[in-house]
């Protein structure tokens, strides 16, 4: 699991009330990190749509603090370095095994072979 | 951005691994390479709905639109679906075709969360038709398809839903085009059926947003 794609899903996770439970927080026992061909035209379209503090919290939990600024700065499109630790930190670095917990309920999803199982049980 | 022919992408296709033992009650079966090659590059080539753009793949499967997606131009993937065996046949294809901006999420998109998101630019999608004990499931997919995508959503419909489908675009102010007439054969579901399968009529439907959903 990317962290690109831990931010653009949190918000579909079920059971969760609505505007809550967000973002899930990761806790990884086997992260892979795997080079990934740069798009800076991809990645800087993706800025606006991204949940920034998210994404910041996800990349700390995965041991990597601070490569991120606080908020994208003005400009950020024609940032190469910027964009670069973006793409990073989006694209580069996966979950292999682990969990997603709900900050709410404390529910753990697991990860298994890079797949978030997202699945309720029958009684929730 | 080297340019795939339509035939380089359905023989590209065909090399994809597919269901070992399809479970029928989830209606699952692989797209044909052929047919998601078409469908493919009519998105790319006549709506430049692929190149760059955050894709999800609603009932993937073992991800051939995912995967056609991400060799096309694809900024980014993310294929769901509910049966870990596909997913599991999904990821060992991504593996083979080394593809490095595919992801999926093992989910129930009947029980996904409400919230209106447009988190993804565009979805294609060849949802389950609702004929094993699951109807209405195709409108659920598209209704949900709908919420998560900015752009448009492309979709495969059997032709009798038509209507129907044409006045639920209609109530969701969505607009709606039907791109093509598609003939699915699919593998015959019951041992009394005589013939080996069954050919379906299926649309080939691109809807585009500015939705009211609720």
């Amino acid at each position: 699991m990317k962290l690109l794609t831990h931010n653009l899903l949190s918000s579909h996770v079920p059971g969760l009330r609505p505007g809550g439970g967000f973002p899930l927080r990761i806790e990884a026992a086997e992260v892979r990190v795997r080079p990934v061909p740069f798009n800076a035209a991809f990645v800087s379209r993706l800025v606006p749509r991204l949940r920034w503090d998210a994404l910041r919290e996800a990349a700390e939990s995965l041991g990597r603090p601070s490569e991120l600024p606080p908020e994208p700065s003005p400009g950020y499109e024609a940032d190469e370095e910027f964009l670069r630790r973006l793409h990073h930190v989006l694209l580069e670095v996966e979950v292999l095994e682990g969990s997603l917990q709900c900050p709410d309920s404390g529910r753990r999803f697991p990860i298994s072979r890079g797949v978030p199982n997202l699945l309720l049980s029958e009684d929730e | 951005m080297k340019k795939l022919k339509l035939k380089e992408l359905e023989s590209c296709l065909q090399q994809v691994d597919t269901f070992e033992s399809p479970k029928l009650l989830l209606e699952q079966y692989p797209t044909r390479p052929h047919i998601a090659a078409c469908m493919l590059y009519t998105i790319h080539n006549t709506f430049d709905d692929i190149e760059n753009k955050t894709i999800a793949d609603l009932g993937c499967g073992c991800g051939m639109l995912s995967i056609g997606s991400a060799m096309l131009g694809a900024g980014f993937c993310v294929g769901l679906d509910i049966d870990a065996d596909a997913l599991e046949i999904f990821n060992s294809n991504i593996e083979d075709f080394e593809l490095t901006n595919v992801n999926m999420v093992q989910c129930d998109i009947c029980s996904l969360s409400d919230s209106l998101s447009d988190t993804f630019d565009i979805v294609i999608m060849n949802p389950p038709f609702g004929t094993k004990h699951n109807k209405g499931i195709d409108m659920i997919f598209l209704k949900t398809a709908l919420q998560m995508a900015k752009t448009a959503v492309y979709s495969l419909h059997k032709t009798s839903t038509r209507q129907h489908i044409e006045k639920k675009a209609a109530e969701w102010e969505v607009k709606m085009e039907v791109l093509a007439e598609l003939r699915f054969d699919l593998p015959a579901s019951y041992k009394f059926h005589k013939k080996k399968s069954v050919d379906i009529e299926v649309d080939f439907i691109r809807f585009s947003a500015k939705k009211v959903l609720n």
